[in-house]
């Protein structure tokens, strides 16, 4: 596209005055700010990041043009300086970013494997509530961070990996995830304590993973049907007959797969729970449709599953107003033009899931928990596709949304048809981490659980 | 008469609709999906409701013709 000379340049957000711009409000109050550009600048607006431009959009019509654009016009793969470090800088990777979603999706992900996880996945939370005893209490960040562990390694990498996993490398990878903070825009081995922390987790996951790569090759050879993911890896040889990929590599391929469901699946789980605790008129549909299907016997069937209007409803009103991801960010490859202002290339471009999802003209009450909005004939769901954006939207939204509101349904399945649960803490304790861009809860996150008893017994 | 139509922009090839009328949708490799036949039969009318139901991404619309 040229340049067309009667654009003009969008308006830009106050205060960050400071050498980095906006960096510091960012990394303290994100929502601030980005609540601030849509306030003082509408649909379009910029905020400097560091020595860079960042042009967030937000609305129906701008969030289009964001979610439209292919790769080589709004390019994602320079946009998340932070990730580097986690993945693994010398991780080689055959493929592009595109291109690994959706080689990722084609082999986990699509419609026909849903059945087989929804299975793997109520196994996981079973044997993890196996544990309780009839009374007691969790934090719901820590319990909801190391089943996302085992769910997502059974159902990506496979049984035989998941089943070599205990609670350290859910404590390692929590690690990696509290390494996102912004400041990585400067330096993304700048010398603060989370980084560091990072790539000390980072290395002992390797060595974890080292180790069971070791045992594997000393091991006998698993039955066809048993094979997982790293012994096929394993098998792939470079022209001398050396293993192609080091554990440094098979861990770095490891965490960036589980990356995208874990955090943000362990999150909207946690957020779940505090909000039907605190909305009881709304759980209790929740819990009479979980019965009814419990009673039937089919409630973690692939049929069942998508016959939850109600607690689908909750999940997608949690995600709304908790989504896990608040700014989405690409790099301009081209220059674009937005109405009549233009963005340039180079520049990057954002769009906020949170700010989108609480616009008041599509989302009435935007504040308020209110799952009905997602039954007919409201449906603001589907009369909102580019501003209910918990998963993105258009041809980049998130590709295992699917598979995300599957595993939801069958834990909260599982969790409320046998369990009931209580808040451990004053209400206004269970609030959003925003200081990095891997959002999650301020812990403790504690509530208490109780054994449920069916029918008077 | 049941007019068919995929958001190319929108499909992700996750195979929904292919499991709920494999007459009127094929999914390669890649998406987005193929449209076998934009105008089906009545006798398709189930599965084809139940492709725009359970689409994950909202591709797939409906309208009626005369």
């Amino acid at each position: 596209m040229t340049v067309d000379v009667t654009l003009g340049e969008p308006p830009r957000v106050s205060g960050g005055d400071g050498a980095n711009g906006h960096l510091d409000e960012l990394r303290t109050d994100p929502i601030a700010l980005l609540e601030r550009v849509r306030a003082e600048c509408g649909d379009i607006g910029v905020f400097r990041l560091a020595g860079r431009d960042v042009v967030l959009l937000s609305g129906a019509e701008a969030n289009e043009l964001f979610f439209r654009a292919p790769e080589d016009v709004l390019d994602q793969a320079e946009a998340y300086p932070f990730m580097t470090p986690i993945f693994g800088p010398g991780v080689v990777f055959d493929a592009s970013p595109e291109r690994r979603r959706e080689m990722l999706h084609n082999q986990a992900l699509r419609d026909k494997f849903m059945r087989g996880h929804a299975t793997t996945i109520a196994a996981e939370v079973g044997a993890m509530v196996a544990q309780w005893d009839d009374e007691g209490e969790v934090d719901l960040l820590d319990w909801f961070a190391e089943l996302t562990i085992y769910t997502s390694s059974a159902c990506l990498i496979g049984k035989r990996f998941r089943d070599e996993l205990d609670g350290r490398f859910a404590s390692l990878y929590h690690d990696l995830e509290r390494g996102t903070d912004a400041l990585a825009f400067v330096d993304p081995y700048a010398p603060i304590d989370s980084f560091r922390r990072r790539d000390e987790a980072r290395a002992e996951l390797v060595q974890l993973v080292a180790g069971i790569m070791d045992r594997r090759s000393s091991g006998p050879a698993p039955a066809d049907d048993q094979r997982d993911l790293l012994d096929v890896l394993l098998s792939i040889r470079d022209e001398d007959g050396a293993p192609r990929f080091s554990a440094d590599q098979v861990t770095g391929m490891f965490i960036s797969m589980m990356f995208a469901g874990h955090h943000t699946t362990s999150t909207t789980a946690s957020w779940m729970v505090i909000e039907l605790l605190t909305h009881p008129d709304e759980l209790a549909p929740v819990v009479d449709e979980l019965d009814g299907h419990h009673a039937a016997g089919d409630e973690v069937s692939y049929q069942a599953l998508r016959e939850m209007p109600r607690l689908e409803a909750a999940l997608k009103e949690t995600l709304r107003l908790h989504p896990p991801l608040i700014l989405l960010l690409r790099v301009a490859k081209e220059d674009l033009a937005f109405r009549q202002f233009a963005i340039e290339t180079g520049q990057m471009v954002g769009a906020s899931p949170w700010v989108s999802n609480r616009i008041a003209e599509d989302f009435p009450g935007p504040g308020r928990f209110d799952p009905g909005r997602y039954l007919a004939p409201r449906d603001e769901e589907r009369a909102n596709p580019w501003t209910w954006i918990p998963f993105g939207a258009g041809r980049h939204r998130c590709v295992g949304a699917a598979f995300a509101l599957m595993q939801l349904k069958t834990i909260f399945s599982v969790l409320l048809t046998g369990w009931e649960f209580e808040l451990a803490q004053p209400v206004d304790t269970y609030r959003a981490d925003l200081s990095k861009m891997v959002i999650q809860l301020e812990q403790p996150v504690r509530v208490r659980y109780r054994r449920r008893v069916v029918d008077g017994t | 008469m049941m007019r068919v139509a995929v958001d190319p922009d929108l499909c992700q090839g996750h195979g929904v609709c292919e499991a709920e009328a494999p007459a009127v949708f094929a999914l390669g490799k890649r998406p987005p999906v193929e449209l076998l036949d934009d105008r089906p039969p009545e006798a398709a009318r189930a599965g084809v409701e139940g492709a725009v139901r359970y689409c994950p991404t909202h591709a797939i619309t409906v309208h009626e013709e005369e």
